[in-house]
């Protein structure tokens, strides 16, 4: 696989503010890469500097092995579909979709020809002649992706695509999303806040905060290994507990949290780890019980049930440990219902050393 | 539209043109209604039956006004003359709207993308004007046009001028005059409607392989236009009747229909002139708004 599109060292700042803060990335052709980060963590200026919309401060953006940095946006082969979609409101969809090719100066039968083939693509045939404001947030969708891919990109951006629409048509417009690219054969760079999004839609996914990169891998790899805190936060993992290392050998770490009792964790034998850590544990895998018989896991802590939330196929206990930190526990619904728990009982948290993990502690970020 | 409240008071206008009914007040309608009635009837609708009455009266001997109906004021209305003066007013009218519209779109653009504390400054700034007295600001204009004037006197002081050029009482000057009393009825209007315009549509087309041109001819101006409409409007009439810029700029030598109707009224002492001409420009007014009304219905997406 070639690149298709890279950022070297760019910086870009918006006033006093650090957007993008030494981002270097290489995003390989025909890939699915998101990048995932919370509102101002920059996600949307590294997609307006790919565009060209905006320039950097510093470093370079590379397209196909060419450096593009200085190009304006109709200069370099990528299209954007925007995050609420930007259509323009006086054009029909067929002149929405046209708009493109009629910028480029292509001939009216061409012209034809793509935008009737993108509108089946995307399933819009016989609404050509409706303006935007009468159609539905996900017909929109469909129009804003249309009028972007007729133009054959070689690098698709979307920025937040299915932030506007509600949940039926989101995971509707998943697939879709995924079905288009195979079609397109185009690098699809996806802007998201939503962790669930970036995990099932992407190849690989870049965590963002505050304008720096945190974390770049697999979907996989970013879950079972975020490098701190901060990304494992963000990728769902929400049961920590700080405290400091006692001993540290084969692969097994002995962490004595502030106030409780040791917990094991396993660790890479690689992984220097000394001093201040942050334990973390994934809600599924932690196991609540109301006696301590059961004990065959390798950690146990006495909480106290705070809050029981149904969702489904699913009930979330919400339990607070003795040094007052909340912690959440999926459990399947047919676990919960044979030994359900009250809000106010005393339980035990317990789980397998594997299924912690051990990260070096670090200021919050700011 | 978020939070602008400075602007606020231009969009009723905008919004007046394309739907008169669309009130959603929580005011006693009936009160409002009664109380703009009365107040519409008194000082609106009364005086205009009068000035009718008047236009069908034949002017005394004396210029007083004798009451014997004729249409011969009206007939007088069709005059060649009169017919010169109202070409040359259409055709300043027209030229001082258009010539309005390119000058106010870049200002309204920047103050419609500014951000908050400037645009309150910039909005200021184009306010500022209607503070002074309309009589006034013109009477500056004569000093500077005249003869003698800072203009002419900085042409010379620079070298670019031998001697003064005439600028006072010619139609350029009245143009210029028109153009700088009537500008920020085109700006605001426009100000209200580019507010409205996402900044993403401009970027969207820039994505799209558009060129600064283009993006201006296909995204911005057609959105544009209902800003463009209202202000074309707000500039257009006053200017068509306007008396004072080009009594003060103008002269006595290139009257417009305003001038002309003053002056039947003050120098000729012919009431009963004056009023069928005002009726006549009233009339065309109205005519020309209609044909508007009618081009610009049925374009309108909402």
């Amino acid at each position: 696989m070639s690149e298709s599109v890279g950022l070297d060292k760019v910086i870009k700042s918006h006033g006093l503010v650090r957007a993008v803060d030494h981002v270097s990335l290489s995003i390989q052709n025909g890939e699915f890469f998101s990048i995932l980060g919370p509102s101002g963590s920059g996600k949307t200026t590294i997609l307006r500097l790919i565009a060209g919309l905006d320039r950097p401060d510093l470093g370079d953006i590379i397209i196909q092995q060419r450096i593009v940095t200085l190009d304006p946006p109709h200069k370099r082969p990528v299209n954007m579909v925007f995050q609420h979609y930007a259509l323009f409101p006086h054009l029909s969809v067929y002149e929405n979709v046209a708009f493109g090719l009629h910028m480029k100066g292509e001939r009216q039968a061409n012209i034809q020809k793509a935008v009737s083939h993108m509108l089946a693509l995307v399933r819009l045939q016989g609404k050509e002649k409706r303006l935007p404001g009468q159609l539905s947030g996900g017909e929109q969708q469909r129009v804003a992706l249309a009028r972007a891919l007729v133009n054959r990109p070689v690098v698709l951006l979307l920025d937040e695509p299915l932030a506007a629409l509600d949940q039926q048509l989101r995971q509707e417009m998943q697939g879709e999303l995924k079905r288009l690219q195979r079609e397109v054969k185009a690098t699809f760079i996806c802007v998201t806040h939503q962790q669930d999004e970036a995990l099932m839609l992407s190849d690989r996914i870049a965590v963002m905060h505050g304008g720096k990169l945190l974390q770049v891998g697999t979907p996989q790899e970013i879950y079972d290994r975020p490098v701190s805190s901060a990304v494992a936060r963000f990728i769902g993992l929400s049961n920590a507990l700080s405290g400091t290392i006692v001993s540290c050998d084969g692969g097994l770490c002995r962490v004595e949290p502030n106030g409780l009792s040791p917990v094991m964790v396993s660790c890479s034998p690689h992984d220097s780890l000394q001093g201040a850590v942050t334990v973390m544990v994934r809600p599924e895998r932690v196991h609540v019980s109301s006696n301590m018989s059961a004990n065959r896991y390798d950690n146990s802590l006495q909480a106290m049930v705070h809050h029981v939330a149904f969702s489904g196929n699913e009930v979330v206990y919400h339990v607070r440990l003795l040094g007052g930190a909340i912690w959440m526990a999926r459990v399947p619904i047919a676990e919960a219902q044979a030994c359900p728990l009250t809000v106010g009982q005393q339980v035990y948290l317990q789980w397998w050393a594997q299924d912690g993990l051990v990260l070096p502690s670090q200021s919050p970020p700011c | 539209m978020v939070g602008t409240g400075w602007v606020g008071f231009a969009l009723p206008i905008s919004s007046m043109l394309t739907n008169p009914f669309a009130t959603s007040s929580a005011f006693p309608v009936r009160l409002s209604l009664v109380s703009t009635g009365l107040f519409l009837g008194l000082f609106f609708f009364l005086p205009l039956v009068l000035v009718f009455g008047v236009s069908l009266a034949s002017r005394g001997l004396y210029g007083g006004i004798s009451w014997i109906a004729t249409w011969e004021n009206y007939q007088r209305v069709f005059d060649p003359l009169v017919g010169v003066i109202f070409f040359r007013s259409l055709l300043l009218a027209g030229l001082t709207t258009l010539v309005c519209a390119v000058v106010a779109f870049p200002l309204a653009y920047c103050l419609a993308r500014a951000s908050r504390p400037w645009q309150l400054i910039l909005l200021t700034l184009v306010m500022i004007p209607f503070w002074t007295n309309f009589l006034v600001r013109t009477y500056a204009w004569v000093l500077i046009f005249r003869a003698d004037g800072i203009l002419n006197s900085l042409l010379i002081r620079v070298g670019l001028l031998d001697e003064p050029l005439s600028l006072l009482f010619t139609d350029v000057s009245v143009f210029v005059g028109l153009v700088y009393g009537y500008l920020p009825f085109m700006v605001l209007p426009l100000v209200a409607t580019i507010e409205r315009i996402s900044p993403q549509l401009e970027d969207a087309a820039f994505d799209l392989y558009a060129s600064m041109g283009a993006m201006f001819r296909h995204v911005l101006l057609p959105l544009s236009t209902p800003g463009f409409l209202a202000g074309g409007v707000l500039v257009f009439i006053p200017t068509l009747g306007a008396f004072i810029t080009p009594y003060l700029l103008g002269g006595g030598q290139n009257m417009m229909l305003g001038t002309f109707i003053q002056q039947e009224f003050l120098v000729a002492r012919d009431w009963p002139f004056g009023s069928a001409l005002s009726f006549g420009l009233m009339g065309s007014v109205l005519l020309l708004w209609f044909l508007l009304a009618r081009t610009s219905v049925g374009k309108d997406p909402s």
